[in-house]
């Protein structure tokens, strides 16, 4: 009897899990459908940098998209230094080809109960080994997402969502990445030593972290965006 | 009224008395000559005038102020040439003279500028750089540097070093007509005795920073008095014979082969007759120039009299 | 006062040699702005070089007026002492050397007339040379290169400033390089003081700049903490400070701010108490020296 019951309970997980799975599946479907309204758009906003060692004022940036996963971010007044891994913002990217998709469950993101879901793509020379999301289910949206990548290690990106939440468009963003110590060649120049004892950690888990936050203050959505914006 | 008033000066360079003990006074329209041998502490004691060097000891006082107290007023009425002229190479003469007239406190116009160009005889070298300019014509310009501001006292520190035979004596010519003419002071040092014995009216002797004698020409000899180089076979002996004679008195020093006496030039032909008379065989009989021997004879190496020695 | 001062700026700006200096400025921020315009993405490549694998590096954008100009003040300012001392070593050594300091003294101007016009004649070239550098180096190379924001390299940070906060920075920037500068034209005019020939004033002051900027840079702790705060040197580069930013909590740059005014005001002040020190002892020694050449 016990075996039945525990071959019974074993059978009701498999079905439970390929029905997450299913569940889990059809709401990155969902989601992506939504995402894929969006054929292009220009985005303003102001990006903030906050890496170690860079000090950068806030700047105003365009966001060009085009899809399927075309994604520029330019300082069209300024210089700004944008990280490598920036095509993860894009959520298209992160939707689009062939991935097997797993449930991982429920978790937290501000407060709000979300579903996270993995990604793998089954194109092993995909720069992408996994993606995690997690998905306001109610929304549609997705509030967050974990990236693994090969080259630039694990990446981050949060997003809230307002006035555009309708074309699961952020107004903000926030994404974290990965940065190597920067060193200027020595000799090249003398600094200015003021004295004061700041001493920088090198080193430390947060150096080697560098954030960026964008607040978009409008986008132009579905107008077009011409191809030589990305190069 | 004493122009220039100088009482115990003396300057020390670490262990060296460059000057000791100097004084002396240069009344107006003097033509004072200061003479001495190389080292004898007259570019010193001039550079003291001009405040050039700080004295260790002693005041010095012209036209009736203290030096050191009334120093740009005084400097406004004094012009000088120490030692060569040095002037700016890279700047003609025109430039050179506006730019010291201006330090002497005077506004000049160009017009005043080429006349005293003129006259030292530059006006057609004005715009030339001073590099290209011979010895002489620098001296001129320093000269008229010196003579810009019209200044009371002139002070020239061997103004004629350098310059060629008529250099010589338009510096001379110059001196006189400063002196003469436009009345102004001057303070001229010089080791060319025969210049100093043309131009000045009286004169400072110093030797190892010491004034050995000071007073006009007058004062200090007599041009009538001589001095006279007697050449004989034996010196010492000669001396031997003039020693209990009056003519001792006369005898300024010997060597192996010459007696020399000073005397008025009224008493040669008796001392030719005497000497003589005495047996002393004279080869030659020289009167010498005054100032010279007179110079010599007070800053020479003391020489005693070698008959006279004990 | 003022004639005096005329007459030391006249006989400066007559001498060849004077513009020497404003020749070789002239040669040297042309060359360097001549081989960036040819190939100052390598020159970004090489500064840059530990951020490529990381960022999007815009160099085109980098390569702007600003920038380029803050290159050449690196590398100039080490070289541009050199040519203070030349005009400053000379002011007493070289009119002693040409017999000229002893007619200059006997005239009826004090010592201390004199000297003062001989410094701030110095200074007015030093403020002429840097004004001429400031002028090639910043209003050529936006000429040449246009302008955009300005990145700074510094030995552990990258500082980039917006463009509209950029040129007051460089105003102060060449100001305090020009108090810097009349430190070196202080120190070799009192070495001009005991010379009687300029090379030994020249030679002099650039031997003292050179071994105080290797003991300000060494960063050997025994130098770090005693000589260091006290040189001179130390307090040189203090121009850059204009261009290091205030960061807010977030490590946002906050534009319009220096990251630590006070610090570069009171290097700012050491330098101006060196200026009085040097000057002033060249005023004290010269009035009590005898002037024998």
């Amino acid at each position: 009897m016990k075996k039945i019951c525990c071959l019974l309970a074993l059978l009701l997980l498999a079905l439970f899990e390929q029905s997450a799975a299913q569940d889990a599946e059809a709401l990155v479907k969902k989601v992506k459908s939504r995402l894929d309204k969006v054929n292009d758009y220009t985005a303003t906003g102001e990006m903030k940098t906050n890496v170690s060692f860079m000090k950068v004022p806030a700047a105003q940036v365009k966001v060009y998209f085009k899809k399927p996963d075309k994604i520029k971010i330019k300082n069209e007044k300024g210089i700004s230094l944008v990280p490598k891994g920036t095509v993860s913002i894009s959520l298209n990217h992160l939707l689009g080809g062939q991935y097997q998709v797993l449930d991982g469950g429920a978790d937290k993101v501000e407060g709000l109960t979300v579903r996270v879901v993995k990604l793998l793509p089954l194109d092993e020379s995909n720069e992408v080994v996994l993606s995690k999301l997690y998905i306001d289910e109610a929304r549609l949206l997705i509030l967050k997402a974990k990236t693994t990548t090969r080259e630039n290690g694990t990446n981050e990106l949060e997003m809230e969502y307002g006035k555009y939440a309708d074309q699961a468009l952020p107004d903000k963003i926030v994404f974290t990445f990965n940065t190597l110590e920067y060193k200027l060649p020595k000799g090249v120049t003398f600094d200015y030593d003021d004295g004061s004892q700041k001493k920088k950690q090198t080193g430390t888990a947060d150096d080697q972290r560098g954030k960026i936050e964008i607040t978009f203050s409008s986008y132009i959505i579905n107008k077009g965006v011409p191809d030589e914006v990305f190069k | 009224m004493d122009v220039i008033n100088v009482s115990h000066l003396s300057k020390q360079f670490g262990d060296i008395d460059a000057v000791t003990d100097l004084s002396f006074s240069v009344q107006e329209a003097d033509v004072y000559g200061f003479l001495g041998q190389n080292g004898a502490g007259k570019s010193t004691t001039i550079r003291m005038l001009l405040t050039l060097i700080t004295p260790t000891a002693g005041q010095i006082e012209i036209f009736g102020r203290n030096l050191h107290t009334h120093r740009k007023e005084i400097l406004r009425q004094v012009g000088a040439v120490i030692e060569r002229p040095d002037l700016y190479k890279y700047l003609s003469a025109y430039e050179n003279l506006s730019l010291f007239a201006k330090m002497s406190g005077v506004r000049v116009q160009r017009k005043q500028l080429m006349e005293q160009l003129e006259m030292v005889g530059l006006a057609e070298r004005a715009g030339s750089r001073v590099k290209t300019y011979s010895q002489g014509m620098k001296q001129r310009l320093g000269i008229a540097i010196a003579l810009i501001h019209n200044p009371q006292l002139v002070i020239l520190d061997e103004p004629v070093n350098g310059l060629d035979p008529q250099g010589i004596a338009d510096m001379r010519n110059l001196i006189l007509h400063l002196s003469r003419h436009l009345k102004k002071t001057v303070l001229v040092s010089s080791h060319l005795l025969n210049e100093m014995e043309q131009i000045a009216t009286r004169m400072l002797i110093i030797d190892k920073g010491k004034k050995i004698t000071e007073g006009s020409i007058q004062e200090l000899f007599d041009p009538a008095k001589t001095m006279v180089e007697v050449a004989v076979e034996n010196a010492a002996a000669a001396a031997a014979l003039i020693k209990n004679t009056p003519w001792a008195g006369h005898l300024q020093q010997t060597d192996d082969h010459q007696l020399v006496f000073s005397l008025h030039s009224d008493q040669l032909a008796q001392l030719n007759q005497d000497l003589t008379g005495m047996g002393i065989a004279l080869t030659a009989f020289r009167p010498v120039n005054s100032l010279e021997k007179y110079f010599l004879s007070l800053t020479g190496t003391n020489q005693h009299v070698a008959a006279f020695a004990n | 006062m003022w004639q005096l001062l005329q007459i030391e700026l006249f006989k400066i700006f007559r001498k060849s040699r004077t513009y020497i200096s404003f020749g070789a400025i002239a040669a040297m921020v042309i060359i360097v702005q001549m081989a960036l315009k040819f190939d100052g993405r390598s020159y970004i490549e090489f500064i840059l070089g530990s951020l490529k694998e990381t960022l999007d590096i815009p160099y085109a954008t980098i390569l702007n007026g600003y920038f380029v100009c803050f290159i050449i003040l690196n590398l100039l300012l080490i070289h541009i002492p050199l040519l203070i001392a030349l005009v400053a070593g000379d002011e007493v050594a070289g009119e002693a050397n040409m017999g000229t300091l002893r007619l200059l003294v006997s005239k009826p101007v004090s010592r201390t007339e004199l000297m003062l016009a001989k410094f701030f004649a110095t200074v007015v070239y030093t403020a002429l040379l840097l004004a001429w550098m400031a002028f090639l180096s910043l209003v050529l190379s936006i000429l040449l290169f246009g302008t955009n924001d300005l990145i700074v390299a510094r030995s552990n940070a990258i500082e980039i400033i917006n463009r509209n906060d950029v040129m007051w920075r460089y105003l102060a920037a060449f100001a305090y390089a020009t108090i810097a500068l009349t430190t070196v034209a202080a120190l070799a005019f009192l070495l001009s003081v005991f010379a009687e020939n300029s090379i030994g004033p020249i030679v002099s002051t650039i031997s003292i700049v050179i071994v105080f900027t290797i003991l300000s840079e060494m960063q050997i702790p025994l130098y770090d903490r005693t000589v260091k705060p006290y040189l001179f040197t130390s307090h040189m580069l203090g121009w850059k400070g204009f261009f290091y930013l205030k960061t807010d909590a977030d490590g946002i740059s906050m534009p319009g701010t220096v990251e630590n005014l006070p610090a570069v005001l009171k290097s700012m002040g050491i330098l101006l108490i060196y200026i009085v020190a040097f000057a002033g002892s060249a005023l004290v020694v010269f009035k009590k020296k005898d002037i024998l050449s």
